[in-house]
């Protein structure tokens, strides 16, 4: 119990992935977090979407390579070759499409995997390749300019997805508050996404269902409008349950990430109409990391 | 032993070969070994320990205190280490250089960075003609690396150039980045006439104007480019200056189209 707030005695359960990072630039901080929103939409799940991905930070002229407003996108999947496959649709849909955009590498990894060096054939010949110092860029003619673009970006095998929290409230607006403060707490956080809409997922899910051609359905054990009907985890102050989900580059920054949402939730207090913390697992037997919620509390 | 201080007697009676002296080659030579080592370029014998008075120092670096413009084939081949000069150094400085630094306060002779592949040559001074470029019969010049000349350069500086950048402080001679394969050349100052003669590839950037520019050169608008600005950050994190790349729009050329006509020649006056 902390604030009037119920820490359930579980963990969260989270699974080793792949990751890289993109920074995109652009002439605004408006139309770099455009392309960022972009290339990060419908990539929520890597079940349906091939990748998680979200922004990761804000980043000021003096940080970029390009000395112009920036953002930085992580990107999650569960093997590498889905990830590169994923960033090049999703650079040259989203990104080299947005007007006055650069984009960079943004995660010095172990290893790489392409970037512009694939999208560089855009330019059906008229493309030009710039090496300054240890880094190759491509520069692509568009029809704004130029579209320049790091020939790669690093890899990271040392990601881990899945960590998660349960914010149990009185009811949907309480729950939803509490969420989001939670979600602001954790954006502070460097290295972590939170990859649902807003950084919050509604629909929690369970493995399998009634249906056999579906692998997932609603986890009706937290399905407030199911309350008797079936055998439910909430209890009857609990009106609303809402998840955050968090992939982070490295078991830290995941750790951190949690922390941070876990200690925002418990500072609003009963009195905001927390009632309850949880996190989903798998009972400990599926994925390689464990974040246990009493640990993190302290 | 690679932490020495070369002190000058006095100035060389011939051209010297000052090859051997590269921080690879000295590392685990004795003092008395080094002194023995043969610089002639002529049939009479001339030794290091002829023309320097040699002594050890604490700095990580070899200390050159007096140069010559007699001194040739300076950090020829060097991969790693730094040289410091007092004073001036021969041709081809730098030559086939890997790696590592040679930091120059005077001029530098002909051929300076010639085939240089990596590292950097820091010059104080001015560069004569062919910075970078190849020797006779060699298909490429620089294929990388960095070559900084503060004051000016010579004739024909980045020719046949294939990578790596030359950023010359001052003015550049004529036919500046002749037969370019690609790579970066930029003249702060003004430059001779025809830059980027019979270039293939690579970017040309001149911020004084040119004497003459070949006419087999195509005007394609003035534009305010994303990778000037990315050029402009790196260079200033290399030391070099570029902020006025910035804010500038330069006009941007196209050519050589008497070649493959894919290289650029960048305005900025």
């Amino acid at each position: 119990m902390k604030n009037g707030v119920a820490v359930d005695d579980t963990f969260a359960e989270a699974f080793g992935m792949r990751a890289t990072g993109v920074i995109i630039t652009a002439d605004t901080p408006e139309w770099a977090h455009q392309a960022a929103v972009t290339m990060t939409g419908f990539a929520t799940s890597v079940i349906a979407c091939g990748v998680e991905a979200g922004i990761d930070r804000e980043l000021p002229p003096e940080e970029t390579p390009d000395a112009r407003p920036g953002i930085r996108v992580l990107l999650f999947a569960v093997s590498t070759s889905t990830l590169e496959a994923q960033l090049q649709l999703r650079l040259g849909q989203c990104v080299l499409t947005c007007p006055g955009t650069a984009c960079y590498a943004g995660l010095a990894g172990e290893e790489s995997i392409k970037l512009g060096v694939a999208i560089r054939y855009f330019g059906d010949g008229w493309q030009i390749a710039k090496k300054l110092g240890a880094q190759r860029f491509w520069r692509i003619p568009v029809m704004d300019g130029e579209f320049v673009c790091e020939d790669k970006t690093g890899l990271t095998k040392g990601a881990v997805g899945g960590g998660n929290l349960l914010i149990m409230g009185r009811d949907r607006i309480a729950t939803l508050h509490a969420t989001e403060a939670a979600v602001a707490a954790i954006a502070a956080v460097p290295g972590v996404i939170m990859p649902f809409p807003g950084g919050i997922v509604r629909s929690g899910s369970k493995v399998g269902s009634k249906y056999k051609a579906l692998a997932a359905s609603t986890n009706h054990a937290y399905c407030p409008t199911l309350k008797g009907r079936v055998e439910s985890a909430l209890t009857p102050d609990v009106g609303s349950v809402l998840e955050i989900v968090i992939d982070g580059l490295t078991d830290d920054d995941v750790r951190a990430g949690m922390r941070a949402g876990l200690a925002a939730v418990c500072a609003l207090g009963a009195g905001e109409g927390v009632v309850r913390v949880g996190a989903g697992n798998y009972g400990g037997k599926l994925g390689k990391y464990q974040y246990r919620l009493g640990e993190l509390l302290q | 032993m690679s932490r020495l201080v070369f002190e000058l007697k006095e100035p060389p009676p011939e051209r010297c070969n000052l090859s051997s002296l590269i921080p690879e080659r000295l590392a685990g030579q004795v003092l008395r070994a080094v002194e023995r080592i043969e610089i002639q370029t002529t049939r009479r014998t001339l030794r290091v320990g002829d023309v320097f008075r040699i002594s050890p120092t604490e700095a990580d670096e070899i200390r050159f205190e007096g140069g010559s413009e007699r001194f040739d084939y300076f950090g020829m081949g060097m991969s790693a280490g730094r040289i410091v000069v007092t004073g001036d150094l021969g041709q081809q400085a730098g030559r086939a250089m890997r790696g590592g630094e040679i930091s120059v306060s005077g001029n530098v002779g002909r051929l300076a960075g010639s085939g240089m592949a990596g590292g950097r040559i820091e010059v104080g001074g001015d560069a004569g003609d062919l910075v970078g470029a190849p020797l006779p019969g060699e298909a490429t010049g620089m294929r990388g690396g960095i070559v900084h000349i503060r004051g000016n350069a010579g004739a024909r500086a980045g020719d046949r150039m294939r990578r790596g950048l030359i950023a010359i402080g001052g003015d550049a001679g004529a036919n500046l980045a002749s037969r370019m394969i690609g790579g970066t050349v930029i003249a702060f100052g003004a430059a001779g006439v025809r830059p980027g003669y019979l270039m293939q590839r690579g970017t040309v950037i001149v911020g004084g104007g040119a004497e003459e520019i070949t006419p087999t050169f195509v005007d394609s608008g003035v534009h305010e480019l994303v990778a000037m600005r990315l050029l402009a950050r790196w260079l200033i994190d290399e030391k070099i200056e570029g902020g006025s790349l910035l804010a500038s729009k330069p006009r941007r050329l196209v050519g050589d189209t008497a070649v493959l006509g894919m290289g650029e020649l960048f305005v900025l006056a």
